[in-house]
């Protein structure tokens, strides 16, 4: 149980504090509701190339990392297609600077062309280490706009390609930063061994005069229904072919939400999960086999991908995940295998639970979601799930018709 | 108003204080290290060998031994294990380096009993079948085979070796056909070698009943007997080649790796150049990302650090840039080290970096498996458990002279080793 406080600012940001007498650290989330789906499909990366400027300077602090780490501080940021998401932790003792840190970059950045210069290089260096030069690195470039037709999940956070980040104009990045980073449509977690009273004075002190944004209307073309089954094969200079398989999947909030992630794990969760025991153990088709979801705000994605064991025919191996699906459509799955998916549920929530940094994060998140209150009743809705709602979720998402398919050919 | 150009009263840490972890031992006389710390109910139990690199007689066998701990044993098999792993959802984890090995269980406390049984078999039953051995060795092989692909492990694995020489176990290279040398009598002649409970030590992380090692004795109790394995000894030797390029071809990066062999970890001086090397390029406003990424774009990342390894340490800066940058990146390198053993370092930038580390070590010693992996270092390393006490009295009271001094003793431009992994 992660117990809180909430608070709502006059200018719309909204404050959460945990209190967790255990730690001498402070952590500091803010979570700006804005990822690389509000982006125009022609300035793709964007969100995240912004991430990068944030650290360039605000209007009185003209650097923001030396500050922090004059007070022991460290912090770093994330984008993804949803959320942006900047956190620092420093010793207890020192959080007010997190406060001045923070609370400068929302009210006006330093907008420096020298750090647009720079981190549009940098950008470029992190597309190319991470997507470009590494075997099988490109996969959810080209898995997103097979997967998603209109949708802007057809797109990575990093972007649709180098171009789209070379041609990133300063006249972009201020009017991104006036839309989107704004008190109203950002989240405040402080959780540590700290007073609430005294985070809020302090919130109060720091952010209380920055003034709101306009308040804007998201408005995302939604996906239309795949009627036909996809696929791209490519030949890369790869050691050894790989399938990549996506099928479209509900909504983060959905009622199914819980069931579909449940069938993820009977398939993947663990060496006795059954991709993993029958295909890589037992039939030695897979060197490794992995399901899952990518569990975004919008429809997401269900995820299967492995790498073929060498001298496997592509097909067959195909073939015998199609047996595996098959069985979770036809056999309501037994109430030992179900316990076993849970466990590891109630389990991996508690050992969430151990890290300051990572309980500010999921607060945000939760926040963003709807209500921080959900991370305490996440582990209910997994309890109520039964072994016919995931023979419902399988019989749904599992179909030819709800499938796209990237297989990479090894060029010899 | 509030003047927001000014920064808020800082206050600099001096003194540390954390959780010691308390020595005790199994009835068989197995030491057993206690760190009861955090407030979830959760443990982690870890059993480091000294089985790794070091004492292996040919390549692969330390790795694939631990890694044929929990694919079978006297009573359950491979997928027996993984069953019960996973329904009680506890996590196995198993990791190797270049002198030990160690299997740690992570858990919920109210599922530790029933999962005793089968962690005990994985650490002293195991049963090492011929089948689950084929699939594995297999399934490393096209590991490796992926890896080679990837600019930054060619980059590492070419380092160790000139670092280290072939003749050395700290510099030994997997190639194809060592995949076909080894036998699984190797892998249980190792076993029965270096898996003894004698040559064992067991961290016991998290919030747990103190009386803990009463269970543990119930299963940890072999009083087998052992052989008693004489300790290897290899000479660490002198690298030979100073620039080293490794072609891979099509490479849009280039890896890059510049260092040298240092001393052990216990050296007096390892502190002080620690911290020197913090200054160049321990953290993100170092000098090294300073320069080379936020002034000159050329990388997503640069860093230096020191690892060290019970006979030796070293020293190395990695970074990968894009395949245009490669030669001045490497100059931009250079330049840092001159100017690091040439100028003193400010006032303003020590204190900024003694307030960093000082952090750094808080946050390191935070939380139960924080505390677990800090003392394991600790013990692996022989150092005593104040050690981190000394650190941060070493990092407020180190001078600019003192730095320089570290700089010019061990960072000359010409003991170090470049090598370039790229197109």
């Amino acid at each position: 149980m992660i117990e809180f406080k909430r608070y709502l600012l006059d200018n719309g940001l909204t404050l959460i504090v945990h209190q967790d007498q255990s730690t001498p650290i402070v952590a500091v989330n803010v979570l700006y509701k804005v990822g690389a789906r509000d982006e125009h499909p022609d300035k793709t990366g964007f969100a995240h190339l912004f991430e990068h400027l944030m650290f360039g300077g605000s209007e009185n602090i003209p650097k923001y990392d030396e500050p922090l780490q004059k007070v022991g501080g460290e912090n770093n940021a994330f984008t993804n297609n949803d959320y942006t998401n900047y956190y620092l932790t420093l010793p207890k003792q020192n959080i007010e600077t997190a406060f001045w840190l923070e609370s400068d970059r929302m009210l006006n950045l330093a907008f420096s062309p020298k750090s647009l210069d720079v981190q549009r290089n940098v950008v470029i260096e992190e597309f190319k280490q991470v997507f470009l030069n590494q075997p099988y690195g490109d996969a959810w470039l080209l898995l997103r706009p097979l997967a998603y037709k209109k949708h802007p999940y057809q797109w990575s956070t990093i972007g649709k390609e180098i171009s789209h980040i070379e041609n990133a104009k300063m006249e972009d990045v201020k009017s991104f930063y006036k839309k989107y980073y704004n008190p109203n449509n950002a989240i405040l977690v402080v959780a540590g061994n700290v007073d609430p009273e005294n985070i809020k004075k302090l919130a109060d002190k720091w952010f209380g005069n920055i003034p709101s944004g306009e308040k804007f209307e998201r408005d995302i073309i939604s996906e239309p229904v795949q009627t036909e089954k996809r696929e791209l094969s490519v030949k890369r200079k790869v050691p050894v072919n790989a399938i990549y398989k996506a099928f479209h999947m509900c909504k983060r909030l959905d009622k199914e939400y819980h069931a579909t992630n449940l069938l993820s794990d009977i398939l993947s969760n663990g060496e006795s999960s059954r991709l993993y025991s029958k295909l890589v153990k037992e039939k030695k088709l897979f060197s490794e086999l992995h399901a899952f979801i990518s569990g975004d705000i919008d429809e997401g994605l269900f995820i299967i991908t492995g790498k073929l064991m060498n001298g496997i025919d592509l097909k067959k191996a195909e073939q015998e995940i199609y047996v595996e699906l098959e069985k979770l459509k036809t056999d309501i799955i037994n109430g030992n295998e179900l316990l076993k998916v849970k466990n590891k549920i109630e389990s991996s929530l508690t050992f969430s639970e151990i890290n300051i940094l990572t309980k500010a994060m999921n607060l945000a998140y939760n926040e963003y979601l709807g209500d921080a209150h959900m991370i305490n009743n996440e582990i209910d809705y997994y309890l109520k799930v039964t072994g016919e709602d995931i023979q419902k979720i399988a019989k749904k998402i599992f179909r030819p018709e709800n499938e796209s398919n990237l297989y990479y050919i090894a060029e010899q | 108003m509030i003047d927001r150009t000014v920064q808020p009263k800082l206050e600099a840490i001096k003194s540390l204080d954390y959780t010691h972890p308390v020595e005790t031992k199994l009835k068989n006389g197995t030491p057993v290290y206690h760190i009861n710390a955090g407030s979830q109910e959760v443990l982690k139990i870890e059993f480091i060998f000294k089985a790794g690199h070091y004492v292996q007689p040919k390549k692969l066998v330390s790795l694939l031994t631990n890694k044929m701990l929990s694919l079978g044993t006297a009573s359950y098999s491979a997928y027996e294990i993984a069953e019960q792993i996973d329904t009680y959802g506890a996590y196995l984890d198993s990791h190797i380096d270049k002198d030990h090995a160690s299997v740690s269980l992570y858990c919920l406390n109210k599922h530790l009993k029933k999962l005793l049984p089968v962690f005990h078999e994985i650490i002293c039953k195991p049963r090492f079948s011929e089948t689950e051995f084929k699939t594995l060795i297999n399934k490393t092989k096209q590991e490796h085979s992926i890896n080679l692909e990837k600019v930054k492990y060619l980059a590492r694995e070419h380092f160790f070796t000139a670092l280290y020489s072939t003749n050395h176990p700290y510099g030994l290279k997997l190639e194809f056909d060592d995949f076909d040398k080894i036998s699984l009598e190797d892998i249980s002649e190792f076993y029965q070698n270096y898996y003894s409970l004698i040559n064992c030590k067991i961290i016991i992380s998290g919030k747990f009943d103190p009386e803990i090692n009463s269970l543990l004795d119930d299963y940890f109790n072999g009083t087998e007997s052992f052989k008693t394995i004489p300790e290897k000894h290899f000479d660490l030797i002198s690298p030979k080649e100073y620039k080293i390029k490794i072609k891979k071809e099509g490479a849009l990066q280039s890896a890059i790796r510049i260092g040298k062999p240092l001393f052990k970890r216990n050296h007096p001086d390892y502190m002080q150049l620690s911290i020197l090397n913090t200054v160049l390029g321990g953290y993100f406003g170092s000098r090294l990302m300073s320069n080379i990424r936020e002034d000159k774009g050329y990388t997503y990342g640069i860093g230096s650090s020191i690892i060290s390894y019970f006979h030796s340490s070293f020293f190395s800066i990695s970074t990968e840039v894009g395949s245009e940058y490669t030669l001045a990146a490497i100059e931009e390198i250079y330049n840092e080290l001159k100017r690091i053993r040439e100028e003193l370092i400010s006032g303003s930038e020590l204190h900024l970096v003694k307030n960093y580390l000082t952090g750094q070590i808080i946050r390191s010693l935070d939380g139960p498996f924080a505390l677990s992996d800090r003392a394991k270092m600790i013990i692996k390393h022989g150092l005593p458990f104040d050690y981190f006490k000394k650190y941060v009295q070493e990092i407020n009271s180190i001078s600019p002279q003192k730095l320089i001094e570290m700089a010019n003793t061990y960072l000359e431009k010409d003991m170090l080793i470049e090598l370039i992994v790229g197109a």
